[in-house]
């Protein structure tokens, strides 16, 4: 297993109210996932479900006030900083969310080829991704958001990944360059290296991966393999994954109603339930990880 | 109402390259125009002229023949993509959401604000209850067209049916004239009336 994450808890520590004392807000709850070599695993969710939380605690990029629980392993081996420290930018490689990410005062073909890379793989990634040469000279408020974007993926793919880990790669790209992108991760991932792609264009992640993960206020609701959700909701297990594929634009674009609770107001049992069209006492307990049809599902209901 | 681009081009100096070059297009109230093309081909510069944010540097923006307001409410308003970005961070919700007129409850219910919000700050919200804000503090009665930059990529599939769900419905009572771009071929289809390939009508060398 290249990446292997065991009942990780991460919660902020914050100030109250009254501003005097501190207490704790946690947005991950007792999460598990793990991805392996040859495969991508899609995450997808709710905005604000804490899904790039996830990826900052795998790179340790959590700010200071944050705790972890829970064991994050890499390749068997506990990854801890000192060896994540080694190995970052060159075994692992990271596509941030915002493009906000680069320097704005350093050029970004510079950017790109970073510690470990060479001018001339900067050029041939440049190439790849339609970047006119001109473009390594340049900073990055001169670049348009779609190229501010690929200069972000040129710089993960600068190295030779195991592990990649894309938060939010496509928007912002149109259509095929967004799916060139996705298909570059399949190739990475078919050449034995692991991606966890962290995604809200679902409808694309689905022709690269191989499993799904579906993100809600903090836990993963249900995992699946990617055929059942190009099957169509009836193949899903949870009640939130299924709204999820019907909301698509181009299924019936149908929202349900109501947002997910808030990190510090948390329901006891189910996180969902309130949105629920299921909902009922069972809902009130721990909702446990089962396996349901080849699938983990977090839903009493789930069939 | 109408609002018109009329030739318009723009660069950000004389020495760099055309972004927009000789662009015309008119969007009418009530209608929902999509605006697609490549990332580059510049659809969020045309957007910001539009909203009179930048000024073109060749030919003119046109709200029923005469130029933008310079003073007062402008009744061409825009939504961005990153929510997180558009509002004063050190600012709570209630102010942010009122910075230029009151929204009243029947509107806040529809879009989905709850109250227990307003005593938030911008970092104690998701992107998608934040972009919620940025939606209703534009929507004024005075607004005339609603510019939207990519406003849902950035927010989960229900999030974003909900978002333009309530949008469109509100475009419609008001016969509000709406503005959409997007990389989405899916969802123009399901909000626009009218799509325009930014292609076809902007006349630059695609140099990108």
């Amino acid at each position: 297993m290249i990446l292997d994450i065991n009942d990780l808890v991460v919660s902020f520590s914050m100030y109250q109210k009254n501003g005097f004392q501190k207490g704790n807000l946690e947005v991950i709850h007792k999460l598990s996932l793990s991805v392996d070599r040859g495969e991508i695993v899609a995450v997808v969710g709710s905005s604000g479900s804490g899904k790039s939380i996830l990826a900052h605690a795998v790179l340790n990029l959590l700010p200071k006030n944050a705790s972890t629980s829970g064991t994050i392993s890499y390749k068997d081996e506990l990854l801890t900083e000192k060896r994540l420290n080694g190995i970052l930018g060159r075994e692992i490689a990271f596509i941030p969310q915002s493009v906000d990410y680069l320097d704005p005062v350093m050029k970004v073909g510079k950017q790109v080829i970073g510690v470990f890379g060479t001018r001339q793989r900067q050029r041939e990634l440049f190439q790849q991704y339609h970047l006119p040469q001109n473009t390594e000279n340049k900073y990055p408020f001169q670049l348009s958001g779609g190229m501010a974007r690929r200069i972000l993926i040129s710089g993960a793919m600068m190295g030779d990944p195991d592990l990649i880990i894309a938060d939010e790669p496509t928007p912002g790209l149109d259509t095929a360059m967004a799916m060139e992108t996705l298909k570059e991760f399949r190739r990475m991932a078919d050449h034995g290296a692991a991606v966890l792609l962290i995604t809200h264009d679902i409808d694309l992640a689905l022709n690269v991966a191989d499993r799904v993960s579906v993100f809600y206020a903090g836990t993963i609701v249900e995992t699946a393999p990617t055929q059942d959700f190009l099957a169509g909701k009836d193949a899903l297990r949870h009640p939130y994954s299924k709204a999820f594929i019907d909301a698509l634009p181009q299924n019936d674009f149908r929202p349900i109603s109501g947002t997910q609770p808030y990190a510090g107001n948390l329901p006891s049992g189910c996180l969902f339930a309130d949105r629920c069209h299921l909902r009922d006492d069972s809902c009130a307990g721990d909702q446990k990880e089962r396996e349901v049809r080849g699938g983990k599902v977090r839903c009493i209901h789930a069939t | 109402m109408q609002l018109k681009a009329d030739h318009v081009s723009f660069r950000y100096n004389q020495a760099d390259q055309w972004i927009l070059k000789d662009v015309s297009l008119e969007f009418h109230e009530g209608e929902r125009v999509g605006i697609v093309g490549p990332s580059g081909y510049g659809k969020s510069t045309l957007s910001k002229i539009l909203a009179g944010y930048e000024n073109p540097s060749e030919g003119r923006v046109l709200l029923d023949e005469a130029p933008l307001p310079m003073k007062g409410f402008c009744p061409v308003q825009m939504i961005y993509q990153h929510p997180e970005l558009s509002v004063n961070p050190r600012w709570k919700m209630k102010k942010t959401l009122t910075e230029c007129w009151e929204p009243p409850q029947e509107l806040l219910d529809r879009i989905g604000i709850e109250t227990a919000w307003f005593t938030r700050w911008p970092a104690e919200l998701s992107g998608g209850e934040l972009q919620r804000f940025c939606i209703a503090r534009v929507l004024s009665p005075e607004t005339k067209f609603l510019i939207c930059d990519e406003i849902t990529t950035m927010l989960d599939v229900i999030t974003q049916a909900q978002i333009w769900q309530t949008l469109t419905g509100i475009a419609q009572e008001r016969n509000m004239g709406m503005i959409v771009i997007t990389h989405n071929m899916a969802l123009a289809e399901k909000v626009c009336t009218r799509i325009v390939d930014l292609r076809t009508v902007n006349h630059i060398e695609p140099s990108e």
